[in-house]
């Protein structure tokens, strides 16, 4: 599938380093674009060929731009019917790699906008003024007709010579047509990419002539089409326009099929159908449907099968599935339709912890996301507090606690769903023992870490007091006032000083007393 | 009292700072930077074996290779005329346009031409209108290839009529008759005599050349590398 190939085996040395300050500056864009709510890649397929064209230690290299006098000449060997035209559409391909050659070929190809003609999503097919080619460009959805006002006449009809023969019988051909157009389709520039837009029609035709209900065969066109409909759902008007269009369509059951048999029969498409599922659940408009397609059970289910994989034969790049999964399922039981919606099995928990183990070094971001799922199954019904406590894993959970921010917060918040179901609760917690970890946390510089700490200690004094004794016993006194002048945390610093300074029967009597005068 | 903490089920929209660094993981991968390898799973393979259709030389090593060859070129064959379509739905509205003999007889009284988009159930008067449909509404390049004349059996095209505005290919006049213009909706034509469109070689000209080209044996066509799953068996249609 497309997106576990790479150029080959990772690098040593230079070109280690290579890529991985390339990783840094991508990341950092990739953030700054999500902050901006601008968060759209493009995926660029392109076979491993490094071997033939040079390439070492996984650079890229990019072949120097053309002039528009060779660009002409490859256009014309490539209109030419002779044998050598496919070399000719292989050195047209390879040469399109450089953005400046791409721009000389589009030049004067006239722009026209693509309509969706997807089979199944019926009514977006009749949607106006919207652009599957936009999918392609990654941009919003802008409909205008444009011709790009200054160019060569000379390389008139160089789009349309590669749809010509994209379209032809001979497969190979169409092929590299395919390819040339893919490289094009993938331009930093959005002109480049908005010239392939008439190729759009024929690509949906030929999509549609598989069978109806992604009944193809190929894994690849799957997770195409999967990649496609992601695209889809994350524009700005997914939610009033295109969501409702799915949802009205059979997709979305085929979706969760899609999904859920990934570890069998396809995990490239799976990870896709995944992340779509994941844009329509979260924009909250669908969740009733979803819900009554049995969503619910279904992802529970495949979350067990993904963590029962773990501890064997993880495959690599596993994340990608786990990260949307434990986001629906999170948002789905965050719904509110009335009923209350719930899963009562306790082997989700297990499976919740076996991931976060597997993935904690690697993709520490997959933390968050299983805390966040943590919280939604606790935060009602005792039975996966009671679960967590009895199958003994409140250790591995306290272990989470130093491992960022977001992580500290949303354990503590965990503890407070389990602190608040009351003192057979709070014992279990007091006894683990949970004070010597909640003092070092409330001498973090972090606000709302911290008062996220003065909200469980309250709960655990307020339902077993026998912990705010032990907490004065150690040193919880200091840990409080240094609190008392920070506006955010002073209240509730003052009121647990107020409570642990209450007479606590023997147990508080001489070295609690001691301290206290001291301090007071 | 000054505490507020109580549990609740926290639901998160697309923005949420908490799903950051997961969101831009997902697009390091579509972005091809992870550099977390695995090896693409070997296909199955087994030894090679030739397409069963009669004058199909294709040969292929993997059953999905076979299936996919056969579903784009074979599935959606006109058993009058031998032309090949890329989906039921044109095959459908081929052989209804161009071999039923009472279509253009109903034609003449009823909106018959169907609109080439399978979810659209518009019907038009001439192959014009729907032509005009296709461009205005489901906006469909203008030249996208839905007006090809019928094949003529003797050599290649001579082309009478000057090009359509738009049209990459044009209509030949000199054919028509009481069938009026005869669409055919895209196709694909059979392997052994493939017309490629050539554009005009200088912005003067206006009338395409075609050229007839004898194709060799065509290898698979595949939008990306094929999965793993094996052959489930011919498709009921």
């Amino acid at each position: 599938m497309w997106g576990w190939r790479r150029r080959g085996a990772g690098p040593s040395g230079r070109g280690a380093e290579e890529l991985r300050a390339r990783r840094r500056e991508r990341e950092a864009a990739l953030r700054k674009a999500r902050r901006q709510e601008q968060l759209v890649s493009k995926r660029l397929l392109r076979e491993d060929t490094t071997a033939e064209e040079g390439g070492q230690d996984g650079a890229e290299i990019v072949p120097d731009p053309l002039s528009e006098d060779e660009v002409l000449e490859l256009l014309r060997a490539v209109q030419r019917g002779s044998e050598d035209r496919k070399r000719s559409l292989g050195r047209l391909r390879w040469a399109l790699q450089n953005k400046e050659t791409q721009q000389k070929f589009v030049r004067s190809a006239q722009v026209w906008h693509c309509m969706a003609v997807i089979k199944d999503m019926s009514r977006v097919a009749l949607c106006p003024s919207r652009c599957v080619g936009e999918l392609v460009c990654g941009r919003g959805w802008e409909g205008r007709r444009s011709q790009h006002p200054l160019g060569s006449t000379r390389l008139d009809g160089s789009i349309r010579t590669l749809i010509g023969i994209f379209t032809s019988s001979l497969a190979d051909m169409q092929m590299e047509a395919a390819r040339c157009l893919h490289e094009l389709s993938h331009s930093s520039d959005p002109a480049v990419a908005e010239a392939c837009l008439p190729v759009t029609s024929y690509l949906l035709t030929y999509l549609s002539g598989h069978s109806v209900e992604f009944m193809s065969p190929h894994e690849a066109v799957l997770e195409g089409l999967g990649y496609v409909l992601s695209q889809l759902l994350q524009a700005k008007e997914a939610p009033t326009e295109i969501i409702p269009l799915v949802l009205d369509s059979v997709l979305p059951q085929h979706m969760l099929r899609l999904v859920c048999s990934g570890l069998k029969a396809g995990i490239g498409a799976a990870v896709e159908f995944a992340w779509c599922l994941h844009y329509i659940i979260c924009s909250h408009t669908a969740n009733a449907a979803l819900l009554s397609l049995g969503a619910l059970p279904a992802l529970t289910s495949l979350l067990l099968d993904l963590a029962s994989e773990i501890p064997q034969d993880a495959p690599e790049g596993l994340e990608l599935l786990v990260c949307p999964v434990l986001r629906c399922l999170s948002n789905l039981l965050a719904e509110e339709t009335g009923c209350e919606v719930q899963i009562q099995d306790e082997r989700l928990l297990i499976a919740l912890f076996l991931i976060l183990q597997c993935f904690l070094q690697q993709h520490p971001f997959i933390v968050q996301e299983c805390l966040w799922l943590l919280n939604n199954l606790t935060a009602d019904e005792p039975f996966f507090c009671s679960a967590l406590l009895s199958l003994d894993l409140l250790p591995a959970l306290l272990q989470l606690l130093p491992c960022s921010q977001m992580a500290s917060v949303l354990v503590l918040t965990v503890l407070c769903n389990i602190a608040e179901k009351g003192p057979a609760y709070c014992q279990q917690l007091h006894r683990q023992p949970a004070l010597p970890l909640l003092l070092p946390t409330l001498a973090l510089p972090d606000p709302e870490v911290v008062g996220q700490c003065l909200e469980l200690l309250h709960l655990l004094f307020l339902h077993w007091p026998e912990a705010a004794a032990d907490f004065v016993t150690q040193g919880g006194h200091r840990a409080l006032e240094q609190h008392q002048s920070t506006p955010v945390l002073q209240e509730r610093a003052r009121a647990l000083l107020d409570m642990v300074g209450q007479p606590l029967g023997a147990s508080a009597l001489s070295p609690c007393h001691a301290t206290l005068s001291a301090f007071s | 009292p000054p505490f507020a903490f109580a549990p609740r089920r926290l639901r998160f929209g697309p923005h949420h700072p908490l799903l950051e660094d997961g969101d831009v993981h997902r697009h390091l991968y579509l972005q091809g930077v992870l550099t977390s390898l695995a090896e693409v799973a070997e296909r199955p393979k087994v030894s090679e074996f030739s397409c069963h259709i009669s004058g199909c030389c294709q040969v292929f090593d993997t059953v999905e290779d076979y299936e996919h060859h056969y579903n784009t070129l074979h599935r959606n064959v006109c058993s009058f005329c031998k032309r090949s379509f890329p989906s039921g739905h044109l095959l459908d509205i081929h052989i209804l346009e161009w071999h039923d003999s009472l279509f253009q007889i109903m034609a003449e009284k009823q909106n018959m031409y169907k609109c080439l988009v399978e979810a659209c159930a518009e019907k038009f008067k001439s192959s014009k209108d729907r032509k005009d449909h296709l461009v205005t509404v489901h906006l469909y390049p203008a030249d996208f290839r839905f007006d090809r004349p019928k094949k003529v059996k003797s050599g290649p095209k001579h082309v009478s009529s000057p090009m359509k505005q738009g049209a990459s290919m044009p209509m030949d006049v000199s054919m028509e008759t009481l069938e009026q213009f005869q669409v055919d909706p895209i196709e694909i034509g059979p392997s052994e005599n493939m017309e490629i469109p050539q554009p005009a070689a200088s912005p003067g000209s206006s009338v395409p050349e075609k050229q007839l080209y004898k194709s060799r044996i065509p290898s698979t066509i595949c939008f990306g590398q094929g999965a793993t799953r094996g052959f489930k068996g011919p498709r009921k249609k």
